[in-house]
């Protein structure tokens, strides 16, 4: 055998694909899971904590700031309403966002107690919450970066290949069908789910906690006016909150998929590893 | 063919109704979970060990002597928010304001080698610092204001602290449950360490925006510590107290929101 002829022996994917692989190695299932946990809590936390001031702005201070955002409750002879102010378009969101019930009763608050943690409207606590699993977050997510780099998984795996690159057409149109890869192709990570991980992992993710740290004063300080960059403080307030909606878009779509594509088979190998790779309709040999 | 399909979808049907059931089951849970937790003293406790966590971070990434952010005049907000105690009701400090704070003094003792007593022309012939500085409230909402003031660290140097002095501690006059609460003291108070009473930027302010302080900004005079929070910017400052340790005073945690659950340092 010539090397040219071993490259390309090496090069295609098996004709049979396995029926079941090894797709998601320990750590990166253990890692996973506390980001699972991390990010609930973060985000219920970071709600209460948003409810202190349910207002965001463009700017360095709240004062000459251009508000963007604006949750509030205001009494009506109707009774209290809830009001939210985006841009400025103004949405009657009694029930949810401005005004939700707290123990039965409508209460004022940006985000509902059923969204925030804790339930009740508690700054100091839902703080020692945050700050607490921020840092599980961050080290977690960093212990996570180096593994992909150092084990190569970011490269074999994450990074699309020039060809996947060049089909993502075929993929987008596949996934609006809600067509999930088969056979060989359901080893690898399709082109739109890596891309949207590297996206997730390389920008909302660093963004996430720089704009957090942003929020510190005392870490302001360490090159000084630095917060300049994010366009001052109260923009690094909203950059964070802007990046756990995006965070949480990519959640809710990641869960979607995880439905659609088949819930058992992709829990099992987020918690065992074993993937059970769905049988190519064009090589029959392999079904069961 | 169709009824085979159906037969060997159903079970799936199931197990996708009861996983939707154990997802919003288990959400739930965990907010309940969360909230019981949150009365859970020893869960609270390893929670709160973040700060420390924070705070020696904060120190290794962000010096001792780090300066926080100054801006331009331009950037001055034009009226400075006012929070918390907007007007304090406690009889001498309304006898004070009354009389255009002329029998004010600062009274600085504790830890230290000489004790002292500072009238307010006292504190204004001193060498003065003005900075246009961000305040930053934990809340979440910033303010620009400009501040003058004699620095913390000049009157440190008039008193000489002692060498076990490790924090400065601020007694305030505003009683933070209101004054007719006879019997519990509710004044508001604060405390630093060493390092940040020593910093360049730690002021005790006179002025806001080039005009005396005014009563809802803490007149006579209130601290600026430009590295934490709103709440560690005490108002109304009445007298300053050199301590070792503050577990024996009030609450126990240094300062008034300190003792409401709030962390001892302001910096993140």
């Amino acid at each position: 055998m010539d090397i040219e002829a071993e490259a390309i022996a090496v090069a295609t994917p098996p004709a049979v694909a396995p029926q079941s692989i090894y797709r998601h190695r320990l750590p990166v299932r253990v890692m996973h899971w506390i980001n699972v946990v991390c990010m609930a809590i973060l985000l219920g936390s970071g709600l209460n904590i948003f409810n202190a001031h349910p207002t965001l702005y463009w700017g360095h201070d709240s004062v000459t700031g251009t508000p963007w955002l604006s949750i509030r409750g205001v009494n009506t002879p109707q009774g209290p309403v809830g009001k939210t102010r985006l841009g400025s378009v103004e949405f009657t969101t009694t029930g949810v966002l401005g005004i939700s019930k707290v123990d039965g009763r409508p209460t004022e608050r940006g985000f509902p107690s059923w969204a925030t943690i804790p339930g009740p409207q508690w700054l100091a606590m839902a703080r020692h919450w945050h700050l607490f699993f921020a840092w599980l977050f961050v080290v977690n997510g960093i212990a996570y970066v180096l593994y992909t780099i150092f084990s190569r998984h970011l490269v074999k795996d994450l990074v699309p290949t020039r060809q996947e690159l060049a089909n993502i057409g075929r993929s987008i149109v596949d996934h609006l069908k809600f067509k999930h890869p088969t056979g060989a192709a359901a080893t690898r990570y399709n082109v739109l789910q890596s891309l949207t991980y590297l996206i997730v992992i390389f920008v909302l993710l660093p963004l996430i906690v720089i704009a957090g740290m942003a929020l510190s004063p005392r870490l302001d300080t360490v090159v000084t006016g630095w917060v300049d960059l994010l366009g001052g403080r109260q923009s690094a307030r909203s950059l964070h909150f802007l990046a756990a909606a995006g965070l949480l878009l990519f959640v809710v779509i990641h869960v979607f998929e995880v439905i659609v594509a088949g819930v058992w088979n992709e829990m099992r190998s987020m918690i065992t590893g074993w993937y059970k790779v769905p049988p190519d309709p064009a090589s029959p040999e392999v079904r069961p | 063919m169709s009824r085979t399909f159906t037969l060997m979808r159903a079970p799936q049907r199931v197990r996708r109704r009861l996983l939707r059931g154990a997802v919003a089951a288990a959400g739930a849970a965990m907010l309940t979970g969360c909230d019981r937790l949150s009365r859970n003293e020893a869960f609270v406790d390893t929670l709160k060990s973040a700060e420390r966590l924070s705070h020696a971070a904060a120190g290794v990434v962000a010096p001792r002597r780090a300066m926080a952010q100054e801006f331009e005049p331009s950037q001055v907000a034009p009226v400075f928010r006012s929070n918390g105690t907007l007007s304090p009701g406690d009889a001498d400090y309304v006898a004070l304001r009354n009389s255009g704070f002329a029998g004010y003094k600062l009274a600085v003792g504790g830890l230290v080698a000489k004790p002292a007593e500072f009238t307010l022309d006292a504190l204004r012939a001193m060498p003065a610092r003005t900075q246009i500085t961000r305040h930053d409230c934990v809340e979440g909402w910033s303010c620009i204001g400009k501040w003058k003031g004699v620095q913390l660290s000049y009157i440190l140097e008039q008193v000489q602290p002692q060498a076990e002095a490790r924090y400065v501690l601020f007694r305030c006059y505003d009683s933070m449950d209101g004054p007719s609460l006879e019997g519990r003291d509710s004044r508001y108070y604060e405390s630093i360490d060493m390092d940040d009473a020593r910093h360049a930027q730690t002021i005790l302010a006179y002025e806001l925006n080039d005009k005396a302080l005014p009563v809802s900004n803490g007149a006579p005079l209130r601290c600026r510590v430009e590295r934490q929070l709103g709440y560690k910017q005490a108002k109304y400052v009445r007298a300053i107290e050199l301590v070792a340790d503050f577990s024996k005073i009030r609450g126990g945690k240094g300062g008034y929101w300190e003792d409401e659950g709030y962390e001892w340092y302001g910096g993140i």
